[in-house]
């Protein structure tokens, strides 16, 4: 862990409180601003403001109103009422391509929007000058690449420039998107959850990236739900809760206050007694790659073990191979006693065995132009095998199902029939989980569960996790410790594509974070080219 | 955002009665058009309503709206089967030289047609699936493969009873008069077979697609097919699937088509696919459902049927019939994705 006192130093000389006014050190500046969508309220009379070289930190559960204060800022929504200054000029923010010529750099949340697929890396760090326009002699290849490599030294970015932005994974998008967004010069810039599928390490190089651009006289205004993040790299944080600012805080920070604030009820430490029951899932002598060393694991009907690691260490093949979405190199699996050798999802899921995949809107989710794709149907999808066996769908039998989720996960919507694209992020994982809890499962394996769904979200999900657990195995990849710690009975940290260590999360819970972190950072230093 | 915060300020009620007219009128706009078409050619000329005129108007779209159908369900995977055309026309010559060159009965005639047209849209989708060319290239290849393939064994001749073969050899056999059947004869001296086994064949499809879990997995692999694939669907089958499906009907068509003019015209499928992809496209206008979908397509194709047909009637000359479609299509696709359209 990085200790705060050196940041301090950097940090802005300017005075921390009050809403700045002074033309010279705002950043940007919304005064009384509205938006409503129908009869919902997103945000109702919000002031808001970040001066020069202030990190701001905008906290908020579930539809209270970030992503559209962060839409608003990028020019994506216009609000209904109310003023936006940017630098001490009134400005209105008509589309993205304005907002970015007025200084506002946004890094969205999706991570297959931070960058164009089909394109190598060098083009997408220099996109928004190919798009901007007004440079006409830049399109040169070896000028291109110039830039490229200028832009992301800038933040140490070190990725070979001329792959596929495809090749990516979500959190190297997230470093390129950020690289690009410091690139533009930007006098605010909008970061929407951004370690949300970042390792410890990988967030220590973000965090000195926004350090550098702070002492530069940059404005942040980030975006997140995790309160470590925030205690590290905010100099003042706002909560809003259902569209209007329910707190602002300057250090010290008071974060069980800002947790009431958010969700208006504490966060509780849940930690009941284990019950555990037989061995559904067992792994012997398991090779997820031939240069991997061998491992072991079980995991006992009723007991959710997380696996700890960094990006790349192993994880998500882990959860693929046992899904038959991977060949096995070497090695034994088991289920239920008997040999398990998948050959593809659907022999998974006939045999109980379910996966929530990394990103839920490459591997779960449908865009709404899909006919049903409602939650009703992603609830639906993978069982009307076994629902309708003779082919013809009930809708009401999905309709059922859907309501049941919706009840148990207390998905925020209007009914089985919202699209997902109209719920926030925690609301579409709940809808993600609650596909696999709709059917009664073996093992149910869940990647990156957390990844930008907030602290309200988190709870629900944890919480639907463990009450319904006797029913089968669960196993969970995350890379956030603390993620982790919350949901799971036993940590397997992964690295170099096999476990090496478990841990019981108990009364030693604290030593398994800290064997576990540092796991996690050395292997992170070692494997991730950062 | 979630809908929370039910108590806040509601809009006014005029305008949600409003946005509920417009969506109304985005609905049905189609449907809505056609009545004033309707009412307009009925008014100018009386016997436009005539039950034997409107199976005449059935009659002309009939194969054009099972080609749609069946560009419908490639869509829906997310593909394009632009060789559908191609295989009407190849499924057409083939029939044709079957009976007249091979003596072949109907059955057989119309077995080989439809095995011919399954096996390319097996080879389409194969192209696609496993060799990863892109659904729109691989068709294109195969519809220019299949217009000259079918070229070949006449040597460019249409077919006909007495028609000299390359080798010289000269043609002796006869279009089967069962098979003329398919084409020509009416049940209940009304309504023409190709119409009645259209509407079969679109209804057993609609119902495929709209009322079963293959059809839901259909549009599964068109919106995210590594998220169907996750969910368990064997998502290369469908693909292939879908063109096999599309195979099937062109051929089918291309069948209706001979038996109704009885030889094998060369030139007789030519604006077939592009009139079919026109009514697939307009068809997502239809109910405002902004996706490929069976009612849809054939909604389209009566609807065009219905304007060139009262158009004719009224004596608009012949040429201007390209230009009304593109101006229909035009409309339909401005209605699905531009005007008001949803987020």
């Amino acid at each position: 862990m990085e200790p705060p006192a050196p940041r301090r130093a950097q940090r802005s000389p300017l005075p921390t409180r009050a809403v700045p006014s002074s033309a010279a050190s705002t950043a940007i500046e919304w005064r009384s601003v509205s938006k409503h969508f129908g009869a919902t309220i997103a945000l109702e009379d919000v002031d808001l403001g970040v001066r020069r070289g202030e990190v701001v930190a905008l906290l908020g559960a579930n539809g209270a109103g970030k992503s559209t204060l962060a839409k608003i800022a990028s020019g994506v929504l216009r609000p209904d009422s109310g003023a936006v200054t940017i630098s001490g000029r009134p400005v209105a923010l008509t589309s993205p391509r304005v907002a970015r010529e007025a200084g506002v750099a946004v890094v969205h949340q999706r991570t297959d929007q931070l960058g164009a697929p089909g394109v190598d890396i060098a083009h997408n760090l220099v996109l928004d000058q190919l798009c901007g326009g007004g440079h006409g002699w830049l399109a040169r290849p070896s000028r291109i690449r110039a830039r490229a490599a200028a832009i992301a030294a800038e933040i140490g970015l070190q990725l070979d420039l001329g792959a596929d932005f495809t090749s990516l994974g979500p959190a190297h998008r997230q470093l390129v998107a950020i690289a690009r967004a410091v690139a533009a010069d930007a006098s605010l810039l909008l970061l929407d959850e951004p370690t949300a599928s970042l390792s410890a390490s990988e967030a220590l190089t973000l965090f000195s990236v926004i350090d550098r651009l702070r002492s530069r006289g940059v404005g942040v205004l980030y975006i997140s739900h995790r309160m470590a993040d925030i205690g590290r790299i905010a100099d003042r944080f706002v909560v809003l809760r259902n569209g209007r600012i329910a707190g602002e805080q300057v250090r010290p920070f008071d974060f069980k206050l800002a947790i009431r604030q958010m969700i208006g009820r504490d966060v509780e430490t849940a930690s009941e007694p284990r019950r555990r029951g037989a061995i559904v899932v067992g792994v012997e002598g398991l090779r997820l790659t031939r240069a991997s060393a061998p491992f072991d694991l079980e995991i006992a009907a009723g007991e959710i073990v997380a696996v700890v690691g960094a990006l790349g260490s192993g994880k998500s093949r882990f959860l693929r191979t046992l899904y038959g979405l991977e060949p096995i190199v070497a090695g034994k699996m088991s289920l239920s006693g008997a040999p398990w050798r998948p050959r593809s999802p659907a022999e998974a899921v006939a045999n109980g065995v379910f996966l929530a995949g990394e990103d839920r809107w490459a591997t779960s989710l449908m865009p709404a132009a899909t006919p049903a794709s409602d939650i009703a149907g992603t609830i639906a999808l993978p069982h009307r095998k076994a629902w309708f066996p003779r082919g013809v769908v009930d809708v009401a039998r999905e309709r059922k199902a859907a309501l049941g989720a919706i009840e148990a996960l207390r998905i925020r919507c209007r009914g089985p029939s919202d699209s997902l694209e109209q719920l926030s992020g925690g609301n579409q994982q709940k809808v993600v989980l609650g596909r696999w809890r709709a059917a009664p499962s073996r093992l149910l394996l869940l990647d990156e569960p957390f990844q930008g769904v907030d602290i309200g979200a988190r709870r629900d999900l944890i919480e639907s996790l463990r009450s319904s657990r006797a029913e089968g195995a669960t196993l969970v990849a995350v890379s956030d410790v603390e993620e982790a710690l919350e949901c799971a009975d036993r940590v397997a940290v992964m690295r170099n594509h096999t476990v090496v260590a478990t841990h019981e999360v108990d009364r030693s819970g604290v030593d398994a974070i800290v064997s576990a972190l540092s796991a996690i950072e050395d292997s992170s230093a070692s494997e991730l080219r950062l | 955002m979630s809908a929370e915060a039910k108590a806040g300020t509601a809009p006014p009620a005029r305008r949600v009665a409003a946005a509920a007219w417009g969506r109304g009128l985005r609905r049905h706009a189609l449907f809505i058009v056609l009545a004033l078409l309707v009412a307009l050619f009925q008014s100018r000329e009386p016997t436009f309503l005539s039950l034997n005129n409107l199976f005449s108007v059935l009659q002309s779209v009939a194969v054009v709206a099972l080609l749609g159908v069946g560009v419908t369900v490639t869509l829906a995977v997310d593909g394009f089967d632009l060789s559908v055309g191609s295989i009407a026309a190849f499924s057409l010559m083939l029939s044709s030289y079957a009976m007249v060159v091979l003596s072949f009965n109907a059955t057989t005639t119309v077995a080989l047609a439809l095995a011919a047209g399954a096996l390319i849209g097996l080879a389409n989708g194969l192209l696609i699936v496993a060799l990863r060319i892109p659904d729109l290239l691989a068709t294109l290849g195969m519809m220019f493969l299949l217009a000259g393939l079918q070229l070949i064994p006449t040597g460019g001749r249409s077919i006909t009873t007495g028609v000299v073969l390359p080798d010289g050899a000269i043609a002796r056999g006869v279009f089967d008069p069962n098979f003329l059947l398919i084409g020509r004869y009416k049940l209940w001296g009304l309504a023409p077979l190709p119409v009645v086994l259209v509407a079969i064949v679109a209804l057993a499809t609609w119902f495929l697609m709209e009322r079963t879990r293959w059809g839901r997995v259909f549009y599964a692999v068109g919106g995210n097919e590594t998220a169907a694939h996750y969910a368990g669907a064997p998502t290369k089958l469908y693909r292939v699937s879908a063109y096999v499906i599309s195979g099937v009907f062109g051929a089918l068509g291309g069948v209706f088509i001979a038996a109704r003019i009885g030889r094998g015209d060369v030139f007789a499928g030519s604006s077939l696919l592009l009139d079919s992809v026109a009514a697939a496209l307009i068809g997502f206008a239809v109910l405002d459902r902004g996706h490929a979908n069976v009612f849809g397509t054939v909604a389209g194709a009566i609807f065009v049927g219905v304007l060139l047909n009262g158009l004719t009637m009224l004596n608009v000359p012949y040429y201007t019939q390209d230009f009304v479609k593109g101006a229909v299509l035009v409309g339909a696709l401005a209605l699905t994705f531009g005007i008001g359209a949803r987020r």
